[in-house]
């Protein structure tokens, strides 16, 4: 083992920008997919005929299928239907296919987690449905939501790692690069890259318990 | 339009892959249960250091990802002379990995029989492990069952890391078909098939049992 060698200042730095990497990948695919999660998540919890069953297959075939699968699919398989995308864009559409329908999921655990006698409530008293909705049950389920919405970015900055096999220049890849030219790098490099992962992972993990306690 | 005719003549490819991917899921789920119960059990023992090293346990795997753990056993292993085949790799790390999580499961579920039972069972003269065994698993199994099962099938997509440590699985076999027929779109669709095959089924079962034991408390 060469813990100097492996730990070097220009290491430490090349490490420290591919984790900049990850976390700005994973912060834009969270965002977008919180944007599309509301939309697919609300369309499937509003039962609107054939339109919710049409969101709901598109929810659960994504959700079933491996991220990993997906992230290949975007890079390695779209140029051949005349779609080429960069890395970064290619990594940051796949998470959030991925991401959306995940959050769609959580989006309306936290839309059906809010007491149906509101609903009924704020109808008789006059507001339409979308009024209902948008006054009434959605801030509430917001709030609700953000537990569980920090957790999933847990599992995002975990599922960023798997980039590497687009070769998107994000922490792993970064490790990947630098024990490649030394056997002895190896075992500091995972030891460094998952206590990073660990240090940022964990805090988000007290983050999302304290959120969700202060709740209960 | 998709071409049928690259998945009936790489068929046996395909198969192969699939094969391979429910084995890794299979041996994954049960040496996950395994560690994880030992885990949970670490967790909720009376016993303090125990308490300790399963809590570092859950909290350190279950915060780094799949990834690091499967090129630790892939690439990092053969640094100090143990090689493993990818698919054993690739399974270890899987165990590993969803182990964390299934603990986590055990433990809510054991915690979530009321607490009056244990010190009923135990003062009417049962041993602690007798409890566990007779009063407390048998209720805490029907919580469990369900968050076990959503386990298995992200067990079941993250199998596909396989393919990155050539670990013969589908994802691994598509890069074969792959590079055969020069095609990648249709190739990946038919791989998503397979694995849809397994884990929408999967997930109706969980979906199903999470509705039934909800109803009967």
């Amino acid at each position: 083992m060469d813990i100097a060698g492996a730990l070097s200042a220009d290491h430490l730095k090349f490490l420290a920008d591919g984790f900049m990497v990850t976390l700005y990948i994973a912060f834009i695919s969270i965002v977008l997919s919180f944007i599309v999660g509301i939309l697919l998540g609300t369309l499937r919890y509003a039962k609107i005929p054939v339109v919710s069953k049409i969101v709901a297959v598109i929810i659960e075939t994504i959700r079933n299928t491996p991220l990993l699968l997906i992230i290949f699919f975007t890079f390695f398989a779209l140029p051949e239907v005349g779609i080429k995308l960069s890395v970064t864009v290619a990594a940051i559409l796949a998470l959030t296919v991925f991401e959306s329908a995940m959050l769609a999921e959580i989006v309306r655990g936290g839309l059906n987690s809010i007491d149906k006698g509101q609903i009924e409530a704020a109808r008789s008293s006059g507001l339409t449905y979308i009024q209902t909705l948008w006054h009434i049950v959605m801030p509430q389920a917001l709030r609700r939501m953000i537990p569980p919405i920090v957790s999933q970015f847990i599992s995002l900055l975990k599922d960023t790692s798997l980039c590497v096999i687009i070769a998107l220049p994000e922490f792993m890849h970064n490790a990947q690069i630098i024990y490649a030219q030394n056997v002895n790098y190896i075992f500091p490099i995972f030891f460094v890259v998952a206590l990073m992962y660990f240090i940022v992972n964990y805090c988000l993990s007290l983050i999302a318990r304290r959120l969700e306690s202060k709740q209960a | 339009m998709i071409d049928f005719s690259i998945l009936i003549d790489n068929w046996d490819t395909y198969l192969e892959g699939f094969k391979n991917t429910i084995f890794a899921s299979l041996i994954g789920l049960v040496g996950s249960f395994v560690i994880g119960v030992i885990v949970a059990v670490m967790r909720i023992a009376p016993i303090k250091p125990l308490n300790w090293i399963g809590t570092v346990y859950v909290e350190f795997i279950r915060n780094i990802p799949l990834l690091i753990i499967a090129f630790f056993f892939y690439v990092g292993l053969p640094a100090i002379g143990v090689t493993l085949p990818g698919f054993v790799a690739g399974t270890i790390a899987l165990s590993i990995y969803t182990a964390s999580f299934i603990a986590e499961a055990i433990r809510a579920g054991i915690q979530s029989v009321p607490k009056g039972q244990m010190e009923a069972a135990r003062s009417s003269g049962l041993t602690y492990l007798q409890a566990m065994r007779l009063i407390i698993l048998p209720q805490a199994i029907k919580i469990v069952i369900p968050p076990i099962g959503n386990q298995f099938i992200n067990l079941v997509k993250n199998s596909s890391i396989l393919g990155m440590i050539a670990g013969l699985d589908l994802m691994y076999f598509g890069d074969i078909v792959s590079s055969h027929t020069f095609v990648t779109f249709d190739v990946y669709i038919f791989v998503a098939l397979f694995y849809l095959v397994l884990t929408i089924p999967l997930s109706l079962g969980v979906g199903y049992l999470e509705k039934r034991l909800a109803r009967s408390h």
